[in-house]
């Protein structure tokens, strides 16, 4: 991630040099996903593959907001953030097919992992789990007179867990610097948002809990970049927790093997023809002449070659060595004793 | 008739369930427009209505106990986790609230909460569980575990019939797997409590359930034909009440017992069907009671590291053998 340097655009707090950088970070989500889903055709995605596909600006943008030393927890669909905060596209092609090589030594799949020096912590798919977790990151800041600071993704469907409301409650009243991000996509699974919660904006959640919130443009970049670092100064200086409702679209299924058929196909095409957040923060920065077309163009290229190097890197790796398996479930004995069956002769 | 899946026979429990009592309903995340995750529920929507097929929000604990309340009511709610790795969310509700409500409240609470464990499929650990021992030391629960296509059926059927709540442990490598004519005469209920011998044998036997089934009779058969020893086969079907008969009666006819199951060794359910032995028939046995399980990590993603963990026919084999040896 580039920071600081750079003159200042005229009506935000980024510099050329950073908006052409979240440009990459936009791209090399978009295209990253489109090689996993060949590798996935090929057979080489062991598990199911998860799109983030018209989603990619609030990912990039909300973790583009924070500083180094803060933490954050992706979701499922929080590639771009993954990215943002330093995972190389390589650990997660290796993630996906399993690899030997992959941060989890495959034991877990796909996003599922973390490097809490580069500030993310992966994951476990039971829904709402990571908010009191990244709660209690902030609790150790808080503790520690760290200015550090916490951001953490949640679904319109993991709004409704228990564990939500019990993570946001515990860091509201707790005045913990946590960042708490709904990403209002429509859908969970196949069950629209009107299924899921009475109320038509989930930010109203958040005044039950006592914190601020606003609810903004989920596909303008620059938009969710400002209100994050807004959010993210004040979590800073001491403010507490903030939410922060974006509003965006699931485009693809719940996941890759999910035909979609309860999306009218209208409302797909209107989001992708007319609110493509990729599209759109290309525009901005064309039509406001703060890139230009070639320097956009470099970064294609650019994010072509590196991943063809990622693939290449990795696709033939091997699987783990099965007896791994039995390693790291405790720090003390590292290893669970092979049982009585596998130590038998032929 | 023709064949049906494992899938499709459970379907069919269901669908013939809420044909006949009305008080039968389905809810649960996607389960209605969607039919659910594995589309066990698909068309059922259409059929029975919005008010007999819910899709609710992602709020497991809620799930369980809004069954929980309207089976006071007289009602007969079917609960589908996504996945059985899921129900951990609803643990409380189910453990402290649902298991104790006749004994300390006289509460009548006939509920059936199913849906999709095991491995074997390439999961990683949140869908590839099989969390059955923690719901085992649970008074007040019963759980079912289907090992083929006739109980699947059988014994959703038998749930939603049943008075107390009942975990229905369904297995995902199974659902399309398994193929079976189940004929169209009778009528398919499968009681809950009863084991059965799914192969008859002399010289040892193997306890085992759901997807076990499978690999336990393939091993039984690469004994028969390669060592010409007989090994039986029981299919417990149900792990809560435990079907102790069956098991003694077997213990009695062949002296050796292999347990055999998926979940992980430590407090796994083995360790309780070892127990009721020794204190039942210990001098009938002429060996060590023995287990194949999973071993004590969670699931792992990679292929290999899966093949690791979990027990594989061939451990079962050599298991066998060895106990046959003793
Ligand atoms: C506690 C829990 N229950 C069920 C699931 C299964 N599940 C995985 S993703 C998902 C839908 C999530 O929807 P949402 O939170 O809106 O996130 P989105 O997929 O739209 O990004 C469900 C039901 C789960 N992961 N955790
Ligand atoms: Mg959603």
């Amino acid at each position: 991630m580039q920071r600081g340097a750079g003159v200042m655009t005229p009506t935000t707090r980024l510099s050329r040099e950073q908006l052409l950088d979240m440009s990459y970070y936009l791209a090399l989500t978009r295209s990253l996903e489109e090689r996993l889903v060949n590798l996935y055709r090929q057979g080489k995605v062991i598990g199911g593959l998860y799109r983030s596909l018209g989603q990619e600006g609030e990912s990039v943008a909300s973790a583009y907001a924070l500083e180094p030393g803060d933490v954050l927890s992706p979701l499922i669909r929080n590639l771009g953030s993954m990215l943002v905060m330093g995972a190389k596209p390589v650990e997660i092609l290796r993630q996906y097919m399993a690899k030997e090589t992959s941060p989890t030594g495959g034991r877990e799949m796909n996003l599922h992992f973390n490097d809490l020096g580069l500030g993310y912590l992966g994951q476990i798919s039971p829904l709402g789990d990571m908010i009191s977790v990244m709660a209690g990151i902030c609790l150790s800041f808080k503790v520690r007179d760290e200015s550090r600071v916490g951001l953490v993704y949640i679904g319109d469907g993991g709004t409704s867990t228990g564990a939500f409301h019990e993570g946001v409650n515990f860091a509201a009243v707790q005045r913990l610097p946590l960042v708490v991000i709904v990403e209002h996509n429509g859908y969970a699974y196949s069950t629209p948002t009107s299924d899921q919660t009475a109320t038509p904006r989930l930010v109203t959640k958040a005044k039950a809990y006592g914190i601020p919130g606003i609810t903004i443009d989920g596909n303008d970049v620059l938009v969710v970049y400002e209100a994050t670092r807004d959010a993210v100064e004040k979590a800073r200086a001491g403010a507490g927790t903030f939410m922060i409702e974006v509003v965006t679209y699931r485009r693809k299924g719940h996941a890759e093997h999910d035909d979609q058929r309860y999306q009218p196909k209208e409302e797909i095409a209107e989001w992708a023809e007319h609110n493509d957040p990729i599209d759109r923060y290309t525009a901005t920065l064309l039509e406001q002449e703060w890139v230009t077309r070639a320097e956009l163009d470099d970064i294609a290229r650019r994010v072509s070659t590196e991943l063809n190097q990622a693939v290449e890197e990795c696709e033939n790796d091997p699987l783990p060595d099965g007896a791994t398996a039995l390693s790291r479930a405790y720090a003390r004995p590292p290893q669970v004793e092979p049982l009585w069956f596998r130590r038998l002769d032929g | 008739m023709a064949e049906v899946t494992y899938l499709e026979a459970l379907r069919q429990g269901l669908w013939e369930e809420m044909e006949r009592d009305e008080e039968v309903f389905l809810l649960g995340e996607d389960v209605g427009r969607y039919g659910g995750a594995f589309k066990v529920t698909e068309g059922f929507q259409d059929r029975f209505g919005e008010r007999r097929v819910i899709d609710t929000p992602i709020s497991e604990a809620a799930i369980v106990g809004a069954a929980a309340g309207a089976a006071h009511m007289g009602m007969r709610p079917v609960v589908e986790m996504q996945f059985m790795d899921f129900i951990a969310c609803a643990y409380d509700m189910l453990t402290n609230y649902v298991a104790t409500a006749r004994y300390r409240a006289g509460l009548s609470t006939p509920i059936v909460v199913r849906g999709p464990s095991g491995g074997y499929v390439r999961g990683g650990p949140f869908h590839s569980q099989n969390p059955e021992a923690g719901f085992f030391h649970t008074p007040g629960l019963k759980l079912v575990c289907p090992a083929t296509v006739r109980d699947a059926k059988g014994l959703i059927k038998a749930a939603i019939r049943d008075d107390d709540p009942v975990i229905y442990f369904e297995h995902k490598y199974l659902y399309r797997r398994l193929k079976d004519d189940l004929g169209e005469d009778e009528e398919i209920i499968t009681p809950i409590g009863k084991a059965r011998i799914a192969r008859e044998g002399t010289d040892l036997t193997i306890i085992t359930w759901s997807a076990m089934v499978w690999k336990s009779l393939d091993a039984a058969q690469t004994i028969e034909k390669e060592d010409g020893a007989s090994v039986e086969v029981l299919d417990l079907r149900t792990l809560l009440p435990m079907d102790d008969d069956a098991i003694m009666a077997s213990v009695r006819k062949t002296n050796k017992v292999l347990i055999v199951h998926e979940d992980s060794r430590t407090g796994g359910v083995a360790g309780e069907i070892t127990a009721r032995i020794n204190e039942t028939a210990f001098e009938w046995l002429d060996g060590p009671i023995m287990r194949v399980t999973a071993h004590d990590t969670p699931v792992p993603y990679a292929p290999t590291l899966e093949d690791c963990v979990l027990p594989q026919t061939e451990d079962i084999v050599r298991s066998a053998r060895w106990l046959l040896a003793y």
